[in-house]
């Protein structure tokens, strides 16, 4: 009961502090982090702890982006209306990529994950589709104000929002996988045959947790999308994707705190880097996630989570 | 007539070279089980190297041949430090690993020799041949990569290394048992894998110029022709990556159009592994439980 309390207090001190204290700029960073959050936690709950790799979540993600965008900019839909519907476009998507993805052991749902993430911008570019994503150009949404008349910039209150979006998201999922699903997900990763053995339904379970997994990516680029007041297909290239899954590695693939971590990791470590060369983020991303897989292996949600263990339950 | 005759064509000519880039990923693959996400980077990054020796002074062959010996030296150097300790990692962290390789490698390029779209010289005469149906490139890019591909084949039919090395990735406990150095076999498959990449940077860098990102889409049609062929078959490989190679060219020209190229490569791969996951050319495996 007190875990529950304390987190409780530092949403509210999250929510209220960087509000008070930070300028626009820094919250939108913040707004970023918590959509990262989302989307790291999305591709967590499928490859941490169902063990289907995806190498191409920035896919849903930028379809997420893209439904939000394109429902603002052409039907004028309100911003938070869009969130519930690119829920459910998302997580259809992902149910259906999750019927071939059933028939594919690890390494070749990466390798087709991989190319999903590689032709999601040409697709995305197709005249086909112009006349609703802008092609090339991409669309340019309105940043929301904040209702009710409250005295909050519109980041200010985009960051609140964000951050209640991802607040309820996080605590579905976290009840999702310490509960009976999310421990027949975790016996599918470690042990197929045991697992349909018991009486788990592998083909089922699978592809929902695909369409789960891609529903919380697709709201999250739907944050993303509102935040960034702007969608283009050159901004979900491949490095999206691979982006993600650095921010999974990092965190802890199967830590949903680990998520956070990751989410800091991909949104701050950049910005750091680029003071040293262009080049450096994808270095340094790349660097980084070779160590973590070397020294530490169960990211640094694992690492937090095994000294916690070490202080508070030792005795 | 006379377009399809030429679309053709000049599938089987960018056809090689995908063949050669999935060849590079069957190597690895038979030998260790892992698909190598960072083998396109490699090769572009031995192109690079290449054209610094040409940019020194050297000629086109020895730049050429230079840069294939340093390519084999970095593969090996790769499998040595990195795959080594990688062995019996689960998928996810060899996964990792690969992409973190991806990573590293691109802004290594990027950082070395800067990310200006640059020329590259081709060693061909650039005039057309054979009634205009083909350029002196990409009848010379074809022999090239069969010149590579003929060479791999004696290599592990023919001499003892190359038996060696086919021993160590088909059965590295016996191998051992025999005195074949299962480690350092792998360590050269790596290299071997590294080189070849860097004959079919060489051989593409003409037709698409040189930048750090040029390999991206030509490893998804490898990967697509890998697994056509049967990503535990060479001769699958070779051949797959020849047919996705002339795939890819008809349907841009007669069917998707050039925007949808890197989709059709998609296609290929979600059909190939839905449909007949082993390849057209490749071992099914039974799993005992």
């Amino acid at each position: 009961m007190r875990t529950s309390w304390l987190i409780a207090l530092a949403v509210l001190l999250l929510a209220v502090v960087p509000v008070m204290r930070f300028s626009d700029y820094h919250l939108f960073q913040l707004t970023m982090v918590v959509v990262y959050g989302i989307a790291i936690l999305g591709l967590a709950i499928l490859t941490g702890f169902n063990g289907q790799i995806s190498l191409g979540h920035g896919a849903f993600y930028a379809i997420g982006a893209y439904t939000t965008a394109i429902l603002m900019a052409s039907w004028n839909v309100p911003y938070w209306a869009t969130l519930p519907i690119s829920a459910v476009v998302c997580a259809g998507v992902g149910f259906l990529l999750g019927l071939p993805a059933l028939r594919l052991g690890g390494l070749y749902l990466a390798l087709t994950t991989f190319a999903l993430a590689v032709a999601i911008p040409q697709i995305l570019k197709h005249k086909l589709f112009e006349e609703w994503t802008g092609g090339v150009q991409g669309l340019v949404i309105d940043k929301p104000d904040a209702p009710f008349d409250l005295p909050l910039s519109s980041d200010q209150w985009l960051y609140l929002f964000s951050l209640a979006v991802g607040v309820g998201m996080y605590v579905v999922a976290w009840n999702l996988v310490s509960g009976r699903i999310g421990r027949a997900m975790m016996a599918i990763r470690d042990h197929a045959t045991a697992a349909e053995a018991m009486g788990i339904n592998i083909a089922m379970l699978k592809t929902r947790t695909f369409a789960v997994s891609a529903l919380y990516t697709g709201v999250a680029g739907s944050l993303g999308a509102i935040a960034v007041a702007y969608v283009a297909p050159d901004s979900f290239s491949v490095f999206l994707s691979i982006t993600l899954f650095v921010g999974l590695v990092a965190g802890g693939a199967a830590s949903i705190g680990g998520t956070i971590a990751g989410a800091l990791f991909i949104e701050f470590i950049p910005n750091l880097a680029d003071k040293v060369s262009k080049s450096a983020p994808s270095a340094v991303y790349g660097v980084i996630l070779i160590a973590m897989l070397f020294l530490m292996p169960q990211g640094a949600g694992g690492f937090i989570h095994s000294i916690w263990r070490r202080i508070f339950k030792a005795r | 007539m006379e377009g399809f005759i030429h679309q053709v064509i000049s599938g089987i000519a960018t056809g090689g070279i995908y063949a050669s880039v999935a060849l590079a990923l069957v190597m690895i693959y038979q030998a260790t089980h892992h698909v190598n996400f960072a083998q396109g980077e490699m090769a572009t990054f031995s192109t690079y190297i290449t054209l610094t020796f040409i940019n020194a002074g050297l000629s086109y062959w020895l730049a050429f041949g230079l840069a294939f010996i340093v390519s084999f030296a970095i593969g090996v150097l790769i499998e040595r430090i990195l795959m080594r300790p990688m062995q019996n990692a689960p998928v996810l962290s060899s996964v990792g690993i690969f992409v973190g390789l991806l990573l590293i490698v691109n802004s290594l390029s990027g950082w070395f020799f800067d990310y200006t779209i640059k020329q590259f010289p081709t060693p061909f005469p650039g005039k057309p041949m054979w009634g205009g149906y083909v350029s002196g490139h990409e009848l010379g890019s074809t022999g090239v990569t069969l010149v590579v591909l003929i060479g791999v084949y004696l290599f592990f039919r023919h001499t003892r290394l190359g038996l060696a090395m086919r021993a160590a990735a088909f059965n590295p406990v016996s191998s051992r048992l025999v005195g074949v150095r299962v480690g350092w076999m792998l360590a050269l498959g790596w290299g071997l894998a590294a080189a070849i990449g860097s004959v079919a940077g060489c051989m593409v860098a003409p037709i698409v110029f040189l930048d750090p990102n040029m390999m991206s889409g030509i490893l998804l049609y490898a990967f697509a022709g890998a697994l056509l062929g049967g990503i535990d078959s060479p001769l699958g490989a070779v051949l797959g990556g020849f047919a996705v190679g002339v795939i890819e060219n008809l349907g841009g020209a007669y069917v998707v159009g050039t925007e949808l190229k890197l989709t059709l490569a998609l296609v290929i791969i979600v059909t190939v592994l839905t449909i007949k996951p082993s390849g057209l050319m490749g071992r099914v495996v039974h799993s005992r439980v």
